[in-house]
């Protein structure tokens, strides 16, 4: 997809003018945060299982080459086929080719931020394959030409009345007297519409939540069942998936999917979790007859050895926008790519370059509650300070705000002239606001006081009473 | 050994010489907006039987430099807070932010100099929040004679409460103040929205998340906020003010030391 993230000032003003979206969010707290602590409070070894998986991923990723090359043979052994794919155009490529070399007229999804990532939807249609998706969310928004807003709840930036409008405008076959005022009227709708596309399919496509190296397996997670339909009932499953989804062993997606629902949805176990090895066997009952996974880099490979490697460790719960509190405030949209919130903040600029995600690392106030919430324990901040080191660096920051950063840091390094041009200030400013005891408007802080009274300094500096105070003058 | 805050009315002279040495990091905005912040902390240290001492050659810890990106202005002035900051027992910041910067992010600045990563971890090891050290290291279980008649909520400052695991220790300060009634607030945990150079430069989203914190600090019904960061209290103190909300913000210093005769933050002195 086109990214917008270099207008993110504007995305989020439009975002923060929305009153339904800020209606959406008010649900985070109860519908996310709330479920998540009650969920782990309940599991004494959550904290280690974090280590755990940490170490999991970290090993992978030092071996990734490895276990990818590992995880292709085992695919291989189990009659299916690897695609790499370098870039989204060689992604797109191969899964059209293998649509088309199957006649495919249309396509059941599951929920795949890569398949976002690659604008497939985009790629089949361009080329006269209907991609139909499957996850409630997901379908809502494809209804609404919309991107996904979160990476597991898409549709979370739309209240139910959003939702029913769409239905009403795009299931025309229906009665348009129905009722749609409840979730469960919506969820049974967009099921029974669903149904028929499910059968007719000719190619399903899901994401992973993993890929198992030991075993040639493919793990999805959800708690509608649609990612098991989509898979198992065409006659060809791919799989879209990115290269650090990889890891060694059954065991080992065993224990990161404790972690997964816990952290994600505060589920102890998401309602489906599905393992996928190979095309039907000789005596199978069901399953498809050709397997597929396309292994996505763009761009990941080249974030090994980098400070922002362990963005690579993430899982896509979610946890960390769920908790954000300046997701909270714009959304998902207002990130302008794929992977809004604070692992977009960290990963985004290495996917799409400091150019265009500039503003994400630095939309933070570093209060480090995604850090908290990780079940990777990625360093988010560190990373997302690290991007604004590169952006110093490369002065992709503005010019005026590297010159007075750079004034005042000659500034601090001169203790003596600190404390003269502090004191005048804070004499100046004292006396502005001494009638009030705050300043209403200021020159060149409009940043604050469009915004906020500033509070007045006392008058005097704190060392200037210290000095007087020590040379016994005065306080 | 020195003298437990038991006994810390005393100061004899051979109490004076056990005493820790304490270099106060007043913080720059402390310095700038709210001196009578660092007395109360000056006058909370030497209550639990510190000597306090204020290294003239402090500024800034670097943190607006260090969360620019500016890696080569943090390490200068990181450098000089360093030097000025060798030989005292411990260094105590009246903020969970700047001791942060202190005692855990040097530290990473310096990972590529070894002689300068030494010095760092060293002064590390020394620094510490106010409100913590006097509960954690010093042992302080009740502050000395404060009375603070008022219905008072806390906000933890991020800095302090994820990185320094500040959260019990002015609880515990708090309870023990007479007249206190300390009601919790809800998410007293989520960020206010300062963030230092952050809402200046995303003033609109700043000010979305002051919004909801002024609102749920309101719906406490409490009559006064009080929080362990200038930053976020300015911050906080400017939105309820511009909203006309009838709360009263001050650092939890104050309070603790027993010193709220001053204006509190952004009010109208009286006449």
């Amino acid at each position: 997809m086109q990214p917008t993230s270099h207008a993110f000032v504007e995305n989020a003003h439009r975002a923060l003018n929305d009153a339904q979206l800020h209606a959406a969010l008010g649900h985070m707290k109860a519908g996310f945060q709330d479920k998540r602590a009650a969920t782990i409070a309940r599991m004494p070894e959550f904290e280690d299982l974090r280590d755990q998986g940490r170490a999991i991923k970290n090993h992978t990723l030092a071996h990734l080459d490895a276990y990818l090359e590992r995880f292709e043979a085992k695919v291989t052994e189990t009659g299916g086929r690897v695609h790499w794919a370098p870039t989204p155009a060689e992604a797109r490529d191969a899964i059209l080719k293998i649509c088309q070399a199957a006649g495919a007229r249309t396509v059941t999804k599951g929920k795949s931020m890569i398949a976002e990532e690659i604008a497939l939807n985009e790629h089949l249609a361009a080329n006269g394959i209907e991609p139909i998706e499957t996850d409630l969310g997901e379908y809502i928004i494809q209804l609404r030409g919309e991107l996904p807003s979160h990476i597991i709840a898409p549709a979370i930036h739309l209240v139910k009345e959003q939702v029913a409008e769409s239905f009403y405008a795009h299931h025309t076959e229906l009665d348009p007297k129905r009722p749609l005022d409840d979730a469960r009227a919506l969820t049974d709708e967009a099921r029974a519409m669903l149904r028929q596309r499910f059968l007719a399919a000719d190619v399903g496509i899901t994401g992973a939540n993993f890929l198992i190296a030991e075993t040639g397996s493919t793990v999805i997670v959800t708690n509608e069942g649609n990612g098991d339909l989509t898979q198992n009932l065409p006659r060809i499953h791919i799989v879209i998936a990115s290269i650090e989804k990889v890891v060694p062993t059954l065991e080992d997606s065993a224990t990161i999917l404790r972690l997964l629902a816990r952290s994600a949805t505060g589920q102890e176990y998401s309602a489906y979790t599905t393992f996928s090895t190979g095309p039907k066997r000789p005596g199978d009952l069901d399953g498809p007859d050709e397997f597929h996974v396309v292994i996505l880099d763009n761009g990941r490979s080249a974030l090994l050895g980098t400070p922002a490697q362990e963005t690579l460790r993430c899982i896509r719960c979610g946890a960390c926008m769920n908790h954000c509190p300046i997701y909270a405030s714009v959304g998902g949209h207002a990130y302008g790519w794929v992977i809004p919130g604070p692992i977009g903040a960290a990963i985004n600029p290495g996917l799409i370059g400091l150019e265009e995600a500039g503003h994400l690392p630095n939309a933070s106030t570093f209060c480090g509650r995604c850090e908290s919430v990780c079940p990777m324990r990625i360093p988010l901040p560190s990373i997302m300070r690290h991007w604004r080191e590169r952006q110093h660096e490369r002065k992709l920051s503005p010019g005026t705000v590297r010159a007075g950063l750079g004034l005042w840091a000659w500034a601090a390094r001169r203790p003596r002239l600190y404390r003269f041009g502090t004191r005048l200030a804070a004499a100046l400013l004292g006396r502005l606001g001494r009638r009030r005891g705050r300043l209403k408007r200021l020159p060149l802080a409009g940043g604050w006081t469009d915004w906020r009274d500033l509070p007045a300094p006392e008058g005097r500096t704190f060392q200037q009473h210290w000095a007087a105070r020590r040379s016994g003058a005065g306080r | 050994m020195v003298s437990g805050p038991g006994s810390m009315s005393g100061t004899s002279s051979s109490e004076a010489r056990d005493a820790p040495r304490i270099g106060l990091f007043v913080t720059c905005l402390v310095d700038f907006f709210r001196p009578s912040v660092g007395f109360a902390a000056v006058r909370l240290l030497e209550q639990a039987g510190c000597a306090v001492e204020v290294p003239a050659a402090q500024t800034c810890c670097g943190q607006p430099a260090y969360n620019s990106g500016d890696r080569a202005d943090s390490k200068a002035i990181a450098r000089d807070v360093i030097a000025a900051f060798e030989g005292f027992d411990y260094v105590v910041a009246p903020s969970g932010s700047c001791a942060g910067m202190l005692s855990h992010h040097y530290p990473e600045l310096f990972a590529d100099e070894p002689e300068w990563e030494r010095r760092a971890r060293d002064l590390a090891r020394r620094s510490f929040e106010l409100v913590a050290f006097l509960v954690d290291v010093r042992g302080m279980q009740a502050v000395a004679d404060a009375a603070y008649a008022g219905r008072v909520t806390y906000h933890d400052g991020c800095s302090g409460l994820r990185e320094l695991k500040v959260k019990r220790q002015p609880r515990a300060l708090l309870s023990s103040v007479a007249g206190l009634e300390l009601t919790e607030l809800p998410g007293a945990e989520v960020c206010c929205g300062f963030g230092g150079t952050f809402c200046v430069k995303y003033p609109e989203i700043s000010n979305r998340m002051v919004e909801e914190k002024a609102a749920d600090i309101v719906g406490t019904g409490a009559d006064t906020l009080l929080a362990g960061d200038l930053g976020c209290l300015l911050n906080m103190a400017g939105k309820l003010k511009r909203q006309g909300a009838p709360v009263r913000v001050r650092h939890v210093a104050e309070v603790l030391a027993g010193m709220t005769d001053t204006p509190a933050i952004g009010d109208t002195p009286e006449p």
